[in-house]
């Protein structure tokens, strides 16, 4: 079935959310999402960096022998990464400090990699910039929400204006390790419930990639019966 | 899952028919807390009481509501929910504002035992995360320590000027202070979270959950001998390690969590020992005073492979490539 252009625009966004729904990209979301602007700034680099890549790499996708394309890949995406990383340097220094090594690593970030391979190696260059900029517009959201719930919560503050900030004590996890993983598994919850019956069913054996399989006396092969 | 008929089990003879039952067990360990929460009220007045039931009302009410929320049938009888909530407010400081210790159930009951599916099914002792939830996340005032005239000379002399705030022996240790006798340590004259503070109403509370068999003693025993032992090693006084903080109370009540603890017998030595030794080396070593909380929760993560390494024999799988005939 072929996708039409507005398919594929809004693909991104939230039926195959790269974070919340291919769970890609995890570590940087989670490491930056404790200030909103951190948020926004770390998607907005995503979205110019992958809308890039993927119409470089479908453009080129003829020219690139497919035994050597993954390192191909990864220089294409670290031209761009480097591009924006220069100009947030010179137009947005507090923002390149606060994102710091996450703004380099996004050469090996998987969504970046993921569309290149999974994508735009395979389709045109418009419906690749199309992809590039659905799945850019779905990080930036995910990491912006994450952000301000987290920056809401833990710091009482949303952009870095006071909301609560000085009435109530702030609760501080919510800007640390656990505050994120709760946060990012209550997103994914709300994601499912949203796009109820339209994913696909992922696991195919529920009970044998569990770590408690050994112990649990109703494990069975090939997944629970309904 | 209908056809599963997983409640009938067929198995030889003799049959043993116990009364026990969730909520007799629970009311058990409700009963077990009363000596712990009297000698609180007693030390801090009747805000610990308000503080308790607060808690307990928040629980069974959260407990309530996602139960409803998520469409399975109510389980608020078996007073499991109870439980969690009084020994979270046992491990709170008593003058916590009221919604913090509201977040703190919130915690435990929706985040770390129903969204796991409810009781039995929680990796880790809901009061424990709520707590160390707590404790990570409101720094101030979960260290905030309240002091009045029936403490210890020793707890109103490092007390600041506007005679509030004080420490606990931990932290006094910690500060090279002069302690409080042991005497006092062991009664409870002492600051500290909610339930924590007085070892003898809480051993008391022990030694009923023992006669009663609701808990074996392994777990609290191994955890305490341990503590006592590497007190030692240490060349701490053991009798202060034993009272002081959330030993007692993380020993009796919280290490020997069913759902949370290894089955048999040699699995929940080993996870004793595992407790008492992560405390201590959280207390000599970490930079926090206290680390009950955090020992118990790591060996509440370890349980599924104590209980795995230490199976019965008949229980285990045949070894690879000699299946007996």
């Amino acid at each position: 079935m072929k996708k039409t252009k507005l398919q594929i625009l809004t693909n991104g966004i939230i039926r195959e959310n790269p974070v919340l729904v291919l769970v890609l990209g995890t570590c940087p979301t989670l490491a930056i999402s404790t200030q909103a602007i951190n948020g926004l700034g770390m998607g907005v680099s995503v979205l110019v960096v992958l809308t890039c890549s993927n119409i470089m790499i479908s453009a080129l996708k003829r020219i690139i022998p497919d035994t050597v394309r993954i390192p191909c890949y990864i220089v294409v995406i670290a031209s761009f990464v480097t591009m924006v990383q220069l100009a947030l340097k010179a137009y947005l220094p507090s923002l390149d400090k606060a994102l710091g090594v996450y703004i380099p690593l996004i050469v090996v970030n998987c969504i970046i990699l993921g569309r290149a391979e999974a994508f735009a190696g395979k389709n045109s260059v418009i419906d690749s910039a199309l992809d590039g900029i659905g799945m850019g517009i779905g990080y930036t959201l995910t990491a912006t929400v994450m952000a301000c719930i987290r920056e809401l919560l833990g710091s009482g503050t949303i952009f870095g204006h006071a909301v609560t900030a000085g009435t109530i004590t702030p609760f501080t996890i919510m800007v640390m390790a656990p505050g994120g993983f709760f946060i990012f598994g209550c997103l994914i919850a709300l994601v499912n419930k949203l796009t109820k019956g339209k994913v696909k069913e992922k696991q195919q054996n529920k009970c044998l990639g569990c770590p408690g399989a050994a112990l649990c006396s109703h494990v069975q092969e090939g997944g629970a019966e309904e | 899952m209908a056809e599963r008929h997983t409640d009938l089990i067929v198995a030889s003879a003799p049959h043993v028919c116990a009364p026990a039952n969730t909520a007799s067990i629970m009311r058990d360990v409700l009963i077990a807390l009363v000596p712990a929460l009297a000698v609180s009220v007693y030390v801090f007045g009747i805000r610990s009481l308000v503080m308790a039931v607060c808690c307990i009302v928040f629980c069974v009410f959260f407990e309530w509501l996602v139960r409803k929320i998520m469409k399975r049938d109510n389980t608020i009888g078996d007073l499991s929910a109870a439980v969690t909530g009084l020994i979270l407010a046992f491990n709170i400081p008593v003058r916590l504002p009221i919604w913090m210790a509201a977040v703190g159930c919130f915690i435990a009951i929706v985040v770390v035992k129903q969204l796991f599916g409810g009781l039995g099914q929680n990796f880790a002792n809901p009061a424990i995360v709520g707590r160390i939830a707590l404790f990570i996340g409101f720094a101030g005032p979960m260290a905030s320590w309240t002091i009045n005239s029936r403490m210890s000379q020793a707890i109103l002399d490092v007390a600041e000027i506007d005679a509030t705030t004080g420490a606990t022996p931990l932290g006094m240790l910690a500060a090279g202070q002069t302690l409080p006798s042991n005497l006092e340590m062991f009664l409870g004259l002492i600051s500290g979270s909610m339930g924590e503070i007085s070892a003898a109403a809480l051993l008391l509370g022990g030694i009923y959950l023992i006669v009663r068999k609701v808990i074996s003693p392994a777990i609290p025993v191994s955890f305490l001998a341990t503590v006592a032992v590497l007190s030692l090693v240490f060349g701490l006084d053991p009798i202060f390690q034993l009272c002081a903080g959330g030993v007692m109370l993380g020993a009796i009540f919280m290490a020997t969590d069913y759902v949370t603890s290894p089955i048999t017998t040699s699995g929940r030595i080993i996870f004793g020992i595992g407790c008492g030794l992560f405390t201590m080396l959280i207390r000599v070593y970490a930079s926090y005073p206290e680390g009950v909380s955090f020992a118990i929760l790591l060996m509440n993560i370890l349980t599924p492979h104590i209980d795995r390494l230490t199976r019965h024999k008949a229980f285990k799988p045949a070894p690879e490539g000699g299946a007996a005939k």
